[in-house]
């Protein structure tokens, strides 16, 4: 593809804190290179920014390769913008043109509260995780692999759901903000596994009361969380998390 | 975690929403069923949907089960609203720009709204044909099951009827169109094995039934003011 640059139009989301009402600053960005990442062009803007005096955008950003999943930015109504399966650092120029007005919004979630400008608080995550989302019996070291038998598409399935990255795209994208596509990765990629089963049930129910108790919204079979995951999470998770769900209310046997 | 406690988390509810929903969708069969015997080409017209409507109005297991049909539509609504207006506070600040159709099924996003819809079109449907006749079944010691048919070409004479009816059927049908699915989802049915089937069926299913349904007025408006 033929290299270009271009000129742009930044809206962005522009927030003091937590507490501070937020409102939207605009900027031009001059001479973006297409071959740049979304969060390249940012660091652009950014350094402008500093130049001029003025203080830069605060977004988040790690490992700038599609797997960290912090660079949570709302781009044009998308979570990480409009490609498919897709992080915002992997977002890259080429998808805009001369002249193109962006708007850049945080994750919109009451359980994800705004620390500053782009960057949002997701410990809300951590909190779900720390409720269950890990194997407590002592495993051992690691075995032979032909002592754990597993059945190759429960191997398969629990290592699609283990992809999730917990960057909160799911959360962000859902009309409800319910973090069901999250909890129901994390419950998945266990619940599939002989390490994770004895505990399946009580995992599933505590995860659930966590993520409740964090105030995200409930799942409606919406679908959105699914469209936007940049890791192409399916909603089959999502019924293998009623199901476990359904399985320790009907069995009595997760304590909670 | 006591029974109440597991069926009052965001996934307990979707549950009793769920079954609920899916029983409703059974209540449909049967009643699409029943009143499709308008279309009967009987020579005295009407006589088997009559038949057929007095058998259900006289039926002592039936007026039981209307019962628990009740209760259900109403832990169907309440629960439904319930989830409705909680999701709505999940998000103080909305989006300036807001994804769309891009991700999602404007239908999947307007459940609650489609449910007020049909909710208001089910008092009037149960003011034109349930209350009269079960009023007078409870309370008039001189009762006799109404004559269903011609009170359906009665009701249904005026336009404005025929065109509310049209509407709740519509309304139905997009309300199907994402439930359907959605309660084989919420019980962890729609597996990749299943999805896709169970997507066909509710597909299917949100148009022929309520298309059944909405041709019903159309007929009987026709009956009623052009005698065929």
């Amino acid at each position: 593809m033929q290299h270009y640059n271009m000129n742009l139009t930044l809206k962005v989301w522009r927030q003091k804190n937590n507490k501070a009402k937020g409102g939207f600053e605009t900027f031009q960005v001059k001479n973006v290179s297409s071959e740049m990442s979304f969060l390249e062009m940012f660091d652009v803007l950014n350094e402008q920014l500093v130049a001029e005096g003025k203080e830069p955008v605060a977004f988040d950003h790690d490992c700038r390769e599609g797997i960290c999943g912090m660079c949570s930015m709302h781009i044009n109504g998308r979570a990480h913008g409009p490609w498919e399966q897709t992080t915002t650092c992997q977002l890259h120029m080429r998808e805009y043109k001369d002249g193109d007005t962006i708007v850049v919004e945080p994750w919109r979630a009451n359980s994800f509260p705004v620390i500053k400008d782009l960057v949002v608080d997701r410990t809300a995550f951590d909190r779900i995780i720390a409720a269950g989302g890990y194997v407590s019996v002592n495993t051992g070291n690691a075995q032979d692999a032909n002592a754990l038998p597993i059945e190759k598409q429960k191997a398969d399935e629990s290592f699609a759901a283990a992809s999730c990255i917990g960057c909160g795209a799911c959360v962000a994208a859902c009309p409800n903000a319910s973090a069901m596509l999250f909890v129901s990765a994390k419950v998945s990629h266990l619940a599939l596994l002989p390490q994770g089963d004895p505990e399946r049930k009580v995992r599933a129910v505590n995860m659930v009361q966590q993520m409740d108790t964090e105030g995200f919204g409930s799942c409606t079979n919406i679908g959105a969380c699914e469209a936007e995951c940049p890791k192409g999470i399916s909603i089959e998770n999502i019924a293998r998390l009623n199901r476990e769900y359904l399985g320790a209310v009907f069995s009595g046997s997760a304590q909670g | 975690m006591s029974w109440k406690n597991y069926f009052s988390t965001s996934i307990g509810k979707k549950i009793l929403v769920g079954a609920t929903g899916l029983f409703l969708v059974l209540f449909l069969v049967v009643h699409c069923y029943v009143n499709a015997m308008v279309f009967w080409p009987d020579a005295e017209p009407g006589k088997h949907f009559t038949e057929a409507a007095a058998f259900m109005g006289g039926n002592v297991a039936v007026r039981i089960m209307e019962i628990g049909l009740f209760l259900g539509l109403a832990v169907h609504i309440i629960q439904g609203l319930s989830l409705w207006s909680q999701n709505m506070k999940r998000r103080s600040v909305r989006y300036t720009v807001s994804a769309g159709n891009a991700t999602s099924k404007w239908y999947s996003r307007s459940m609650g709204l489609l449910g007020t819809l049909i909710l208001m079109f089910l008092i009037l449907h149960l003011y034109h044909f349930w209350a009269p006749n079960r009023y007078g079944q409870a309370f008039d010691p001189a009762w006799k099951e109404e004559d269903l048919y011609h009170k359906m070409i009665a009701v249904f004479t005026p336009l404005w009827v025929v065109i509310i009816y049209v509407l709740g059927c519509v309304s139905l049908a997009w309300h199907l169109m994402h439930g359907f699915f959605s309660g084989f989802q919420t019980f962890g049915l729609a597996t990749h094995k299943y999805k896709g089937v169970i997507r066909s069926i509710g597909v299917a299913f949100a148009i022929i039934i309520p298309l059944i349904f909405a041709s019903m007025p159309i007929y009987l408006h026709c009956v009623g003011n052009c005698g065929h």
